[in-house]
């Protein structure tokens, strides 16, 4: 293809899979819940935050995370519920200052309802805090232009996917995603890097995110 | 047997490559599982599966059986009972007839596993031979309420290996070693859940009198009161007052279990005068039990307790609608609303039930959905690559891994 710009450095697609670690940690009311936030590593935040993106990933393009979901569903806090599940994940990088969100949300809502925390969870429906585990693995794949990364794209795991878009801008504190770091570092298109990187991935579900990305990688190849 | 290949359709080629790719980091180690029993049973019934497809991978896996006598698996079974909360009586003289038997298994097995790989309590005492290598419990039982008594005998055990895994979240205890979330899984290849024809769903439907010209509930179990199958007959009779529908109780085991033969006996006396009840006593055999489910309309699984619920994957994977307790792992596998029904009592069970019959599409909705969340999350490819990662985990304590 005329004009196809070489990468300074390919790109070397991972892939990330985990394990979920039991820690026997449990809640049944707001206090609990409240205090065991503040003491559990950073990857049990990580986990109840982002589980529900890879395991129902057809379902919801709105993934409640899990704190949301048990407050809601369980001690039937639907406002305290709400205000968890609308913290704007994508404007927080690192699990640390997600972690003080989520935290300073149920603190304030404490305040003014101290009755939420008379409410309790019955027996078999307590929060369970677990931890994510990830194993980082390199794969075969290497895209050294935009054709070959899109290609690439179409057919890697949603593991591999999730990984470059979620864990690597959040978990590991690269700031921006890896997609949009190549694009705009090693094939110098700032814009295209942009375009990548004012996606919300919160607000897609996996497979929405991957035809979202090649639809706006095609469009660019084919406007070159 | 399938091999590896074959579930490329299934699962998409890129989780294949993935398994292949983790295989590759277990060069060189020798897994040896250890269970109770080569046949029968959930564990040995995925190790069966398992076992062949991490040798293809090219992960050096062995099996090994426990030997045991009548008195010794009458005790498990009485630990098995009070792991799952039911009063049971146990006596020294349970814990020494476990301890014996132990001892003599602990002689007799030859362990030469880099890792080894102890699937549930009878074999658990083999912990005594650790040496330098590494050693999983593998807990396939609801233990969120168990017996403190039995449960404290067994820790002084548990404790001693390097990780402990559990098959839901509230079956995890206060521990001082690792323990990790690994749910069990169906095989989409094996005889109970491989596709069918049409006229062999038919000719089973023939075999057991069964016409299709109603809809047709079903629950697949064995008949043990911790499955309700009075519960389930009751739930159907609230649901026949509005729609003329069928009952299927289908399971097997019942012979040599005195207790499941008073279940059975009770479960005959009050579906007697229903014509539209059938209580099927099965054989094993995994094309009848796939043939009911895709022959069904709703799938009940009324559970009181449960280790993990299988049967609500193998229904979920044929796309059913299925109406199931909140009990053990099933709300794993059942997102309320979302993947199917979730419910805590009889009136809860026939609400449901007839939620899908009056609903036809959006039964089907959720059916797919389960499809999907199945295919997903608790297929035997999903269970090799988390066993794989567990295997890796007893090299690396980080949160964050680079392999």
């Amino acid at each position: 293809m005329p004009g196809l710009i070489k990468a300074i450095e390919p790109f070397r697609f991972y892939t990330r899979l985990h394990l979920s670690e039991l820690t026997g940690l449990r809640a049944t009311n707001l206090s609990q819940l409240l205090s065991v936030i503040k003491q559990v590593p950073g990857a049990c935040i990580y986990y109840h935050t982002h589980r529900f993106l890879q395991q129902h990933q057809y379902l919801s393009p709105e993934p409640p995370n899990d704190f949301a979901y048990w407050v809601s569903k369980i001690l039937g806090e639907d406002e305290l519920g709400e205000k968890l599940a609308s913290i704007d994940t994508i404007q927080f990088s690192t699990v640390r200052s997600l972690r003080d969100k989520i935290i300073a949300t149920i603190e304030d809502y404490l305040k003014n309802n101290m009755s939420a925390n008379l409410r309790f969870a019955g027996e078999g429906e307590e929060f369970h805090f677990i931890k994510s585990v990830s194993f980082v693995l390199s794969t075969n794949y290497i895209a050294y232009d935009l054709r070959e990364f899109v290609d690439i794209v179409k057919n890697i795991t949603i593991d591999s996917i999730y990984f470059h878009i979620f864990e690597s801008r959040l978990r590991l504190e690269k700031k921006t995603n890896d997609f949009s770091n190549w694009i705009e570092t090693s094939i110098g298109d700032k814009k295209l890097s942009d375009k990548i990187s004012k996606l919300d991935p919160y607000t897609h579900t996996l497979e929405d995110l991957r035809k979202t990305i090649i639809k706006i990688v095609e469009q660019k190849l084919r406007d070159s | 047997m399938a091999n590896i290949e074959e579930y490329i359709p299934i699962v998409g080629r890129p989780i294949i490559d993935d398994l292949k790719l983790l295989a590759e980091k277990l060069k060189g180690r020798v897994i040896q599982h250890i269970n109770s029993t080569a046949v029968g049973g959930g564990v040995a019934e995925i190790l069966s599966r398992m076992v062949p497809l991490l040798k293809e991978l090219e992960v050096d896996t062995r099996w090994d059986v426990i030997k045991g006598g009548e008195q010794f698996f009458e005790v498990t079974k009485k630990f098995h009972n009070a792991l799952h909360g039911r009063p049971e009586e146990i006596t020294q003289s349970d814990f020494d007839i476990f301890m014996e038997t132990s001892q003599k298994n602990i002689e007799a097995l030859d362990i030469h596993g880099d890792i080894v790989f102890v699937h549930d309590p009878q074999p658990i005492a083999l912990i005594k031979k650790k040496a330098g290598n590494k050693w999983i419990w593998r807990c396939h039982i609801d233990v969120s309420n168990p017996n403190q008594r039995v449960w404290g005998f067994l820790e002084n055990f548990i404790t001693n290996y390097d990780s402990a895994v559990f098959s839901a979240p509230s079956f995890s205890q206060r521990l001082p070693i690792r323990q990790f979330l690994i749910s069990p899984s169906i095989d989409p290849l094996s005889d109970k859940n491989k596709e069918l024809p049409q006229e062999t769903i038919d000719s089973v439907l023939r075999k057991y009198g069964i016409k299709k010209d109603k809809p047709i509930i079903t629950q697949i179990s064995r008949f043990d009161g911790l499955k309700d199958p009075i519960g389930v007959i009751e739930a159907y009779k609230q649901v026949k007052k509005y729609f003329d529908c069928q009952l299927i109780l289908a399971g097997g085991g019942a012979a040599d279990d005195p207790e499941g033969a008073q279940v059975l006996k009770e479960v005959m006396a009050r579906s007697e005068h229903d014509k539209d009840i059938h209580v099927l006593l099965l054989p094993q055999d995994d094309i009848v039990v796939n043939a009911l489910q895709r022959a069904s309309d709703v799938i009940v699984q009324k559970s009181l307790k449960e280790g993990f619920g299988l049967t609500v994957a193998e229904a979920l994977w044929k796309s059913k609608p299925v109406v199931a307790s909140n009990v053990g792992g099933i709300p794993l596998q059942i997102k309320h609303k979302y993947s199917g029904l979730l419910c805590h009592s009889i009136d809860g069970a026939s609400f449901a039930i007839k939620q899908f019959l009056a609903n036809p599409e959006y039964a089907k909705k959720l059916g797919q959905n389960g499809r999907e969340h199945i295919r997903n999350n608790f297929l035997i490819t999903r269970h090799i690559r988390e066993y794989m990662l567990l295997f890796l985990s007893l090299y690396h304590k980080e949160d964050v891994v680079y392999l």
